[in-house]
C-alpha cells in the first residue's frame, strides 16, 4: 500500500490529477448537496453532455478546449435553469433534449475531422493524462470559490434550497444565488469531466449527497458528510484504478457505489434500531 | 394608518388580467381570509403583496412601520421539501434571515428570536428531530414558527391546512387565533370557507368577474351577494399555479 501511494505521488502526471480530482470532488459534493434536494441532479447529467459536444467541436476547429467548453457549458446551464422554471418544458424533458443534442453533434463533428486524432474514448471515460496544468490552476480557483460561497453564504443556500418562495419574500436574490450555482456547476463539470469522463461526472455531484442523506438528518451535516465522502471515495478510487490498472473515472463512481450501499444499509439499521 | 392598503390595485398573470381597481385595507390586529375560486387571482395577489410581483396599476402601501420583506411568509409545500434532511431548528431560524444584511452567522438574538418561536410553537421537544420525520402538522406548525421570525406585525399565510386532517386542521386554527389575538396581524388564503367565516374579521373574495368581488367584515359578507359563491357558483376558472 506505502508502495502503490510512494509511486502515484513520483508521477507529475497523477499528481496533478489526484489535486483537480480532490478539489472538483469537493466542489461537485457541496453544490450537488443543493442540486439533488431541489431536483436539479439531472442539470450536471446535460452540462456534462454540453461539455463533451464542446470539447470535440473545439479540438476539431483546433481550438484551445477549455475556452470553448466552459463559456459553453455556463450559457448551457442558465439556459436549463431558466428552462426549469418555466412551465411550458418541462424540466426534465427539456434537459434530454439538451444533453443527447449536445451528444449527437460532438459525436459528429469527431467523426467529421479525418486527420485530427481525437480519443473518443477518453472524452467519454475520462483519462488522467489529459488533466493539464491549467487545469490544476483552474480547480484552485473554482475550489476556493465554491467554499467562500457555502462559509459565506451557507445559511442563504440553505433557505433558497429548503424553499425558494419563502427565501424570494425575505428579500434574498434567488435568481442570483441560482445563477451563481449554475455557474460554478459549470465550471466544476468541465474541469471534472476531463478526468471523469463526460459520461461519469455527474455521479460526484450525485452520489455523495444520496449517500449522506440515507444517514444524517440535518442539512449541515450532509452537506459535511458529502464533501468528506466524495473526497474519500475519489482518493479510494484513485488508487484501485493505478494498482489494479482500471480507467480512473470507473474506479471512483464503483467505489461510490460501495459506499451509497453502505450508507444506505447504515440508514436503514439506524431508523430500524428506534 | 392601516399596515397594508391597497388602492386600484391591477395584477396581471402571463398577461392576462387577474385583478383589476381592487381596493382593500388591513389594520393592525385584522385577521382577513382571502377566499375566490381557483383562476381569481389569490396567488398572484399574494405574490404582489410580497414584492415579487409588479402591479400592473394601482398602489400597494404599507404602513404602521411594516416593512415589505418583514411580512412572516407561510408558503404552500413542495413535494421536494417533504423529504428535506434538515433539523427542525436549522428550519426555523431560516425565518430570521430578512433581517441580516451579508453577515454569514446567525447572531445570539436571532438563535433567541428562534427558540422562543420553537416553544412558542411547542416544538421544543422536536427542534433536533429532522423535518423530513415529521407528520404533516408538525412541518406545517414548523414553517409556521419559520414565518414568525420572520415578522413581529404580520403573517401571510397560503392555504396552510391543504393535506391536513381535519383534527390537525382544528389544531392549527387554534394556534393561528393565539397568534392573531396576541398581536400578529393574519393575512390566510383559503379554500375552506367555514372556517374563514368562523376565524376572519375581515374577508376579501375574489371573482373571475371582477365586479363581483367582495372586501368587508365577515358579518358584512354574509349578508352581501358574494357569498352565493359558496352555494356552489361558478368553479371553472383555470388554476394560476
Amino acid at each position: 500500500m506505502g508502495k502503490i501511494l510512494s509511486e502515484m505521488f513520483s508521477a507529475p502526471i497523477l499528481v496533478r490529477a489526484l489535486i483537480v480530482g480532490i478539489l472538483v470532488s469537493l466542489c461537485a459534493a457541496l453544490l450537488g448537496v443543493s442540486l439533488v434536494l431541489k431536483r436539479y441532479s439531472m442539470i450536471g447529467d446535460g452540462l456534462s453532455h454540453v461539455g463533451f459536444g464542446a470539447l470535440a467541436i473545439a479540438a476539431v476547429m483546433n481550438l484551445a478546449p477549455m475556452a470553448v467548453a466552459i463559456p459553453v457549458v455556463i450559457l448551457a446551464a442558465f439556459l436549463l435553469l431558466r428552462l426549469s422554471s418555466n412551465s411550458k418544458i418541462k424540466g426534465d424533458s427539456a434537459i434530454a433534449l439538451i444533453s443527447t443534442g449536445a451528444l449527437a453533434i460532438g459525436v459528429m463533428a469527431v467523426s467529421m475531422s479525418h486527420g485530427v486524432n481525437i480519443d473518443l474514448n477518453s472524452y467519454l471515460f475520462g483519462s488522467i493524462v489529459s488533466v493539464s496544468g491549467g487545469d490544476v490552476v483552474i480547480s484552485v480557483i473554482l475550489a476556493c470559490a465554491v467554499l467562500l460561497m457555502f462559509v459565506f453564504f451557507y445559511t442563504k443556500i440553505f433557505a433558497i434550497t429548503f424553499d425558494e418562495s419563502f427565501a424570494k419574500a425575505t428579500g434574498i436574490n434567488v435568481n442570483l444565488y441560482n445563477m451563481l450555482i449554475a455557474l460554478l456547476t459549470a465550471v466544476t463539470i468541465v474541469i471534472g469531466m476531463r478526468l471523469m469522463g463526460s459520461m461519469l461526472i455527474s455521479s460526484l455531484i450525485i452520489f455523495p449527497a444520496l449517500s449522506s442523506m440515507r444517514v444524517f438528518k440535518s442539512f449541515k451535516s450532509v452537506t459535511i458528510c458529502s464533501a468528506v465522502v466524495s473526497v474519500v471515495t475519489f482518493v479510494i478510487g484513485m488508487i484501485i484504478s493505478y494498482a489494479a490498472d482500471t480507467p480512473c473515472g470507473a474506479s471512483i463512481v464503483c467505489v461510490n457505489i460501495a459506499a451509497f450501499a453502505g450508507f444506505f444499509i447504515a440508514g436503514a439499521v439506524v431508523s430500524r434500531s428506534k | 394608518m392601516a399596515l397594508i392598503k391597497t388602492e386600484k390595485l391591477t395584477l396581471s398573470y402571463e398577461n392576462m388580467t387577474v385583478i383589476e381597481n381592487l381596493n382593500f385595507e388591513v389594520k393592525s390586529g385584522d385577521y382577513l381570509c382571502i377566499v375566490g375560486e381557483n383562476g381569481s387571482g389569490k396567488s398572484t395577489l399574494v405574490k404582489a403583496l410580497l414584492g415579487l410581483k409588479k402591479p400592473v396599476g394601482g398602489s400597494i402601501e404599507f404602513g404602521d412601520g411594516l416593512i415589505q420583506k418583514e411580512i412572516g411568509y407561510l408558503p404552500q409545500q413542495t413535494s421536494a421539501q417533504r423529504d428535506f434532511p434538515a433539523s427542525v431548528s436549522e428550519v426555523v431560524i431560516s425565518g430570521c434571515l430578512n433581517s441580516r444584511g451579508i453577515r454569514p452567522f446567525y447572531s445570539v438574538k436571532e438563535r433567541k428570536t428562534a427558540a422562543e418561536n420553537i416553544e412558542r410553537l411547542g416544538l421544543t421537544e422536536l427542534k433536533n428531530r429532522s423535518y423530513r420525520e415529521l407528520s404533516g402538522g408538525q412541518q406545517q406548525r414548523v414553517l409556521l414558527a419559520r414565518a414568525l421570525c420572520a415578522t413581529k406585525k404580520l403573517l401571510l399565510l397560503d392555504e396552510p391546512v391543504t393535506g391536513l386532517d381535519p383534527m390537525v386542521t382544528a389544531e392549527m386554527y387554534g394556534l393561528i387565533e393565539k397568534i392573531n389575538k396576541s398581536g400578529v396581524t393574519v393575512i390566510m388564503v383559503t379554500h375552506d370557507m367555514a372556517s374563514a367565516l368562523r376565524y376572519a374579521s375581515h374577508i376579501l373574495c375574489l371573482t373571475e368577474n371582477k365586479d363581483d368581488g367582495f372586501f368587508g367584515t365577515a358579518a358584512e359578507f354574509l349578508e352581501s351577494n358574494a357569498s352565493n359563491f359558496l352555494k356552489g357558483g361558478a368553479a371553472n376558472g383555470q388554476d394560476t399555479e
